[in-house]
């Protein structure tokens, strides 16, 4: 059973991905062109809505007017559609059966299926590790993932590559499962860099737009200087522990807590370093401040990406991560106290950004790197649990989020920007309830999913009683605040007050096609139930029985029994109480004076201008390492291989030929005479040599 | 006075010396160094003969003839390439003749 959940996928992917390259009639890339642009702007559909404009009632039983101007999908395209969909709704399906058997009924396993490496100390093989952390990640993945296929058969229905795109989902869940249900590092590493692939070639999905390739490679480079650290992370385990085996490397992490590492004459704690490097890893993948630049850029990718990739799953790798590395990091505290700054930091920062931010994607794009640093810096005062309970709950309402903004830039063609929304809610009254389902979990408003995640990690925070933990608890309730705040601007502008859009796009904005709207119900369920279903097993008294030995936080870290226990009062409705006045501020700014925002963002022009454009680290970064490299590599260019190899070498080496040609050649005047005198000198030196020598 | 054979010599040297002059000296017409040529040859005869027979061997004036034979030849194809040169060019001048200059 685990080796079909693990591999179901990669069968699907492996079948649809030879549909897209031998099946039926290839779509040039100008038609593909054509058929979607997800760029603003766009008025090519309005010749396909008039057609329709005599049937308008049509629409609202989720009839999908974009097959009138799309390809009409073929065979392929819909065996594509149905294998992959298939392939991992099953496999979510036995994920759901494991989940129970697992990490419920308290059954972890190991699965060796082949030897990989075998050379001197260094022993990898595959294998697939289920155990309750995997068990709830398998969960997770695949529900999220069999959600956005279905919904991708209804959003992506006018692109003509469909095999292609379908085929990219299931590899990267495939290379997400092999990520998670890893025995040891080196494999764990194989499946980081196949999501990362996959997360590469869904953001370039539609490639002849430049912004999707520019925005794809900034995320597979960012993401290198994170696996540049993960790789040393891991080598630095191999030197500590002689093991990359997860069950070695924890037998072995109490005992080498003072071994120091000796590199270029410094010592350094061994164990903190490489907590720090796996860290580095985790920060590329997770978005963490310093290496998140990539994330809102990779919304240049179609919506269901953004969902699954960039939101509910891969970017959790990294929490994830940590959480299965929680027998090492518990002996690494300095290690731990530099994820929950920075963990705090990212809350924070991304949340500032969020709020000012105009297009919709971008929006729950800077919200979800806020709430990765909710668990970021949940596992940095060893609440692990509360971590990974926020990733389980966050991966429902976040895809909700991003699956309904799908549908509300499905029903205004292609428009993501807010400022061209507002008003639709009549017209698109299911996206509109989703998405309040989605935002009052993410806010945290009782009973809904985030309430029971979110809270429980700033209260672990408050109760781990450390400066760090103090520090990231303060940044988290300003974060709350304006995570309230943003998502109810988003709500707001998009679907309340007067349209801003055209009349015509606004008199033929419709409710998505049935196989979208299935899996933002499936979604809006578990953002209201996963919070109230699951926490007494992931986070409540139960805890110690359900993550077994999955999860380890010494006693004197375990913050959420402090929680649990002392806890000032305030502490626990104090984000309940911000996220209210977060959601009355913005009644206030953009439903009571609409004129607010403007004012404000007029009387602090400096702070809005800083936000808006993100604290400028695209622009430092820039000057820092982009545009010294791209000098350094000129230089090199001009001066080391153009003047210097170049010069000396081949063109060095031509130039005085032709120099020293140049010269020969001028003896040859042509002159009958020269060559006569130049024979007559040349006897008389041989006679007088030889009447001399002779 | 009885002409020897060192008058012959002599008179051989300044021929020949001459032709070479005639020939580098020469910037004007390549008839010049034609006959320069011709010049230089007769100055080989000369010498030729005069050995011969001061050492009463006939071979050096059969060489002679040889030499006189090639002479005739030489000229012949000269003077026709010269011929068929200035009508492809317009012009025999010696500074105009250049065309393999590098």
């Amino acid at each position: 059973m685990e080796v079909l959940v693990v591999f179901l996928p990669l069968l699907a992917f492996l079948i649809a991905g030879s549909i897209a390259l031998f099946g039926g009639p290839k779509a040039t890339p100008s038609a593909a062109g054509h058929g979607h642009g997800h760029d603003h702007g766009h008025d090519h559909h309005a010749q396909g809505h008039d057609d329709h404009a005599h049937h308008d009632d049509a629409h609202d039983d989720g009839h999908d007017d974009h097959h009138a101007v799309a390809p009409s999908p073929t065979a392929g395209d819909r065996a594509a559609q149905f294998v992959t969909s298939g392939a991992v709704l099953l496999s979510a399906f036995l994920s759901w059966l494991l989940f129970f058997d697992v990490a419920v009924g308290g059954h972890p396993r190991t699965i060796e299926l082949a030897t990989w490496i075998r050379s001197g100390g260094l022993d990898v093989s595959w294998a697939l590790r289920v155990d309750q952390l995997t068990a709830v990640m398998l969960v997770v993945v695949n529900t999220v993932s069999a959600c956005v296929h279905v919904y991708s058969i209804g959003y992506m229905a006018e692109d003509p590559q469909k095999p292609r795109f379908m085929g990219y989902l299931s590899l990267f869940t495939f290379a997400m499962l092999m990520l998670v249900t890893a025995d040891n590092l080196v494999q764990m590493f194989f499946g980081w860099e196949g999501v990362g692939l996959a997360s590469y070639l869904l953001i370039n999905f539609w490639y002849e737009k430049p912004s999707a390739n520019a925005a794809a490679i900034k995320a597979f480079l960012v993401n290198r200087v994170g696996d540049f650290g993960f790789a040393l992370g891991i080598f630095a385990i191999f030197v500590l522990t002689g093991s990359v085996q997860f069950d070695a490397i924890f037998a072995k992490a109490p005992t080498i807590t003072g071994v120091t590492l000796h590199f270029l004459s410094w010592d350094f704690n061994g164990l903190t370093i490489a907590c720090l490097l796996l860290f580095m890893g985790a920060m590329g993948k997770s978005a963490q401040l310093g290496l998140h630049t990539w994330l809102p850029d990779a919304m240049e990718g179609p919506t269901p990406v953004s969902a699954l990739i960039h939101a509910a799953t891969m970017v959790t790798a990294g929490v994830f991560m940590l959480c299965r590395l929680s027998p090492v990091f518990e002996y690494a505290p300095s290690a731990l106290e530099i994820v929950a700054v920075i963990g705090g930091l990212t809350a924070f920062v991304a949340a500032t950004i969020g709020f000012t931010q105009f297009d919709i994607k971008r929006v729950i794009a800077y919200s979800t790197m806020s709430q990765l640093g909710y668990m970021f810096f949940a596992v940095g005062v060893s609440a692990y649990g509360a971590a990974m309970f926020h990733l389980f709950t966050h991966a429902f309402f976040k895809a909700l989020l991003f699956l309904g903004a799908g549908s509300v830039i499905h029903a205004l063609h292609h428009e993501q920007d807010m400022r061209k929304m507002g008003g639709v809610w009549r017209k698109i009254p299911f996206t509109y309830a989703v998405m309040w389902i989605g935002n009052l979990a993410l806010a945290g408003l009782p009973f809904f999913a985030g309430f029971y995640s979110k809270d429980m990690i700033l209260e672990a925070a408050y109760a781990s009683g450390s400066p760090v933990g103090r520090f990231a608890f303060a940044l988290g309730i300003a974060a709350a605040l304006l995570t309230a705040f943003y998502s109810w601007r988003l709500l707001f502008m998009t679907f309340h007050g007067k349209p801003r859009m055209e009349k015509s796009v606004y008199d033929h904005a419709h409710e998505s096609p049935i196989t979208m709207l299935v899996p933002l119900a499936v979604l809006a369920l578990g953002a209201l139930f996963a919070g109230v279903g699951f926490h007494q097993w992931f986070i409540g008294h139960d805890r110690a029985e359900f993550w077994g030995k999955a999860i380890l936080a010494l006693h004197e870290h375990d913050s959420i029994e402090a929680a649990h226990h002392h806890l000032p009062g305030w502490v626990g409705i104090a984000p309940l109480v911000v996220g209210l006045i977060g959601i009355a501020a913005a009644y206030i700014a953009y439903i009571q004076i609409p004129s607010l925002p403007a004012t404000f963002a007029r009387l602090f022009k400096g702070l809005h201008q800083f936000l808006y454009n993100k604290w400028y680290f695209d622009e430092l970064y820039d000057a820092l390492f982009v545009r010294p490299a791209k000098a350094l590599g000129y230089g090199l260019w001009k001066s080391g291989d153009g003047a210097l190899i170049d010069g000396v070498g081949p063109d060095g080496v031509a130039a005085a030929t032709r120099d020293i040609a140049g010269r020969a050649s001028r003896l040859q005047s042509g002159y009958v005479y020269h060559y006569a005198f130049a024979m007559v000198i040349g006897v008389v030196l041989l006679i007088a040599w030889l009447s001399v020598f002779g | 006075m009885e002409i020897g054979l060192g008058h012959y010599l002599t008179v051989s040297a300044i021929v020949f010396t001459l032709g070479v002059l005639g020939i580098f000296l020469n910037r004007k017409n390549v008839i010049v160094i034609l006959m320069s040529i011709e010049m230089m040859l007769l100055a080989v005869n000369l010498n030729l003969v005069a050995f011969s027979t001061h050492l009463h061997d006939l071979v050096g004036q059969i060489f002679a003839m040889i030499i006189l034979t090639v002479a005739a030849a030489e000229a012949a194809i000269g003077l026709a390439i010269l011929v068929v040169y200035f009508r492809n060019r317009g012009s025999i001048r010696v500074e105009d003749i250049n065309m393999m200059k590098g």
